[in-house]
């Protein structure tokens, strides 16, 4: 079972990103983190997974026992082990605090004590399913909105929740798979805390836990199999909660690291392919477009950062329309987090090296170049040239996928 | 004077004459600015992953009938923990494959495009500082039968009733769910 954290360093600067933002001194220390966060809040750290039985409540519970082996106060405020052995197992050892009884139109119902937890008040407590929705006549409609009040007190918290439970991809997942939870969490719920960790299995492992009988009892597997559990589903489901944990460390990185400028893209130590850089040559035109999208693709499979470059002429001025495909691309760069630079010159192979050497280019693509005509079909085609000015760097030409389908450029 | 200079007086008298009644109205041309104008650019703005393939279609349509260039763009939602100008590669992720399916879809029937990104705190947020920023003819939006999906009711209440262009809603039947999405997309993206 693989794990994918958010690295220390993107925990620690989150905490202190809260810290800062709340104007008070962050605090890294590594002991007792009860009520560390900004104005006292406990620790919120959620583990999120992509379906039933991935193993988000043992890794729950096995946090807890470590804590409560570092000598914090543990408690679960509520578990749901679904009738699961393990999981059950798994809680021994730990104070499970009773549930009250909540009685709606005649039947009795079991809810999370909050007063109860709140009264007993440990350092930690262990609250499984954060989008449950509890019954009427408790303090809130939504159990996240309970573990909102345990953080408030200062008490840390572990939850889980799957990923099709966040409001924002609920519609996505239910427009891929057809399945649709009724019970959602706002995404800000999940923004707010300390720390997500992503619980991740792969479908075939899922499905043979399902066959085992790990899951649910043996009368439901048939049925899981041909609803929820197929594997396309669960493909799907893992890659959604896989980005989702990716941008929010992503995007907990870029937020504590301010731009110098605003037209200057925040640098990033993910890059996966060491050293590499793609660079892409446009002008402004709208086909530019889709060359800028290739490219991004492109950097994101590489793991690395994308420069957009426009060598303009020194004589050349533009058009109204071209400024609105300069406006467009500018934007695009930005929405992407790719820099756009803009340099002139009247020898196109010569800036471009240049810039591809300033900015360490390991990558270059460009779209496919018009047609040569008078004197200029005696000189080097740009492709050639790039790789004599620069031997090392790739040179890909950006095939127009419209005109494959028969479509004339436009 | 001569019959031949009263003749060729005659016969401009009447060229111009012709040429002037060409031109007035009644029997003649319309003054320019009652004529109707042709539309150039055509917005259709979408969120999520796909684009209703009705709203699709009748976009193409109208830039096929008034040769006018369809502009897809692709509103993504900032959350409010993150500055206004902050990258969102995830959205990005669904929104760059899926104009690129739009724009390829298009361009097999002949349709210029011309694509846009847009972001804000909401999707109306997103559209109008796309609509600030540049001018549009008209703009086709697709509403849905769920109000959690892309545009909601007042997203479209304040389209029609702040937006100086004109604005085509389509709502396609509650069994028409065909969508224009990444299923199809061709080559390697």
């Amino acid at each position: 079972m693989a794990e994918l954290e958010a690295p220390a360093s993107v925990r620690a600067e989150s905490s202190a990103a809260a810290a800062l933002a709340a104007g008070t001194e962050p605090d890294l220390s590594t002991g007792d983190r009860a009520g560390n966060g900004a104005n006292g809040r406990g620790h919120l750290r959620v583990f999120l997974g992509m379906a039933a039985g991935v193993g988000k409540t043992f890794r729950m519970l096995m946090e807890g026992h470590a804590e409560q082996n570092a000598g914090r106060d543990v408690v679960i405020g509520l578990l749901e082990t679904h009738g699961r052995v393990d999981t059950a197992l798994a809680a021994e050892g730990l104070e499970i605090f009773s549930r009250r009884v909540v009685t709606y139109r005649g039947t009795d119902l079991e809810e999370m004590d909050l007063p109860g937890i709140l009264s007993r008040a440990p350092q930690v407590c262990l609250i499984d399913e954060l989008a449950h929705t509890n019954a009427p006549g408790v303090e809130h409609k939504k159990r996240y909105e309970d573990v909102e009040d345990v953080l408030a007190a200062g008490i840390d918290v572990l939850s889980t929740v799957n990923v099709q439970h966040l409001d924002s991809l609920n519609d996505r997942i239910d427009e891929l798979t057809g399945v649709r939870v009724r019970e959602t969490i706002p995404d800000a719920v999940l923004a707010r805390a300390d720390e997500v960790v992503i619980i991740d299995l792969t479908p075939e492992e899922l499905l043979d836990r399902l066959r085992a009988g790990k899951i649910y009892p043996q009368e439901r597997i048939d049925a899981a199999l041909n609803n929820f559990f197929r594997i396309e589903n669960l493909a799907t489901l893992r890659e959604v909660a896989l980005r989702q944990v990716a941008e929010e460390v992503g995007q907990k990185r870029l937020s504590t690291e301010p731009a110098v400028t605003r037209d200057e893209t925040i640098a990033s130590d993910a890059s996966q392919a060491v050293g590499e850089r793609l660079l892409a040559l446009i002008e402004p035109y709208p086909g530019a477009q889709r060359l800028v999208r290739r490219a991004w693709r492109s950097a994101q499979r590489l793991g690395t950062d994308l420069d957009l470059l426009w060598v303009s002429h020194p004589s050349s001025t533009l058009t109204p329309e071209q400024e609105r495909s300069l406006a467009a691309l500018r934007q695009l760069a930005s929405v992407l987090g790719a820099r756009l630079l803009v340099e002139e010159s009247d020898d196109l192979p010569s800036a471009v090296a240049d810039v591809a050497r300033r900015q360490r280019t390991t990558y270059i693509l460009m779209g496919r170049s018009r047609p040569a005509r008078g004197l200029t079909r005696l000189r080097t085609p740009l492709p050639q040239r790039l790789m004599e000015l620069l031997p090392g760097v790739d040179v890909r030409i950006v095939a127009d996928r419209t005109t494959r389908q028969g479509a004339e450029r436009p | 004077m001569s019959i031949a200079l009263v003749a060729a007086v005659i016969v401009v008298a009447l060229v111009l004459g012709t040429v002037i009644g060409f031109w007035l109205p009644p029997h003649g041309r319309l003054p320019s600015r009652n004529r109707p104008q042709p539309v150039k650019r055509i917005l259709l703005p979408f969120t999520g992953q796909a684009i209703s393939r009705r709203a699709f279609e009748a976009a193409v349509r109208l830039a096929q009938a008034e040769n006018a260039t369809i502009m897809p763009a692709f509103l993504a939602r900032v959350p409010r923990s993150l500055p206004l100008d902050s990258p969102l590669p995830v959205q990005c992720g669904d929104g760059m494959a899926l104009l690129e399916a739009i724009e390829q879809q298009a361009h097999g029937k002949g349709v210029p495009v011309d694509a846009r990104v847009s972001r804000g705190r909401t999707y109306q947020d997103a559209l109008r500082r796309l609509l600030e920023d540049e001018q549009f003819d008209r703009v086709i939006v697709s509403a849905t039968n769920s109000p959690r999906k892309g545009l909601t009711s007042d997203d479209l209440e304040w389209l029609l009733e702040d937006v100086p262009a004109e604005v085509l809603i389509l709502r396609p039947a509650p069994e028409d769910t065909r969508r224009i999405s990444t299923a199809g997309l061709a080559g390697h993206f």
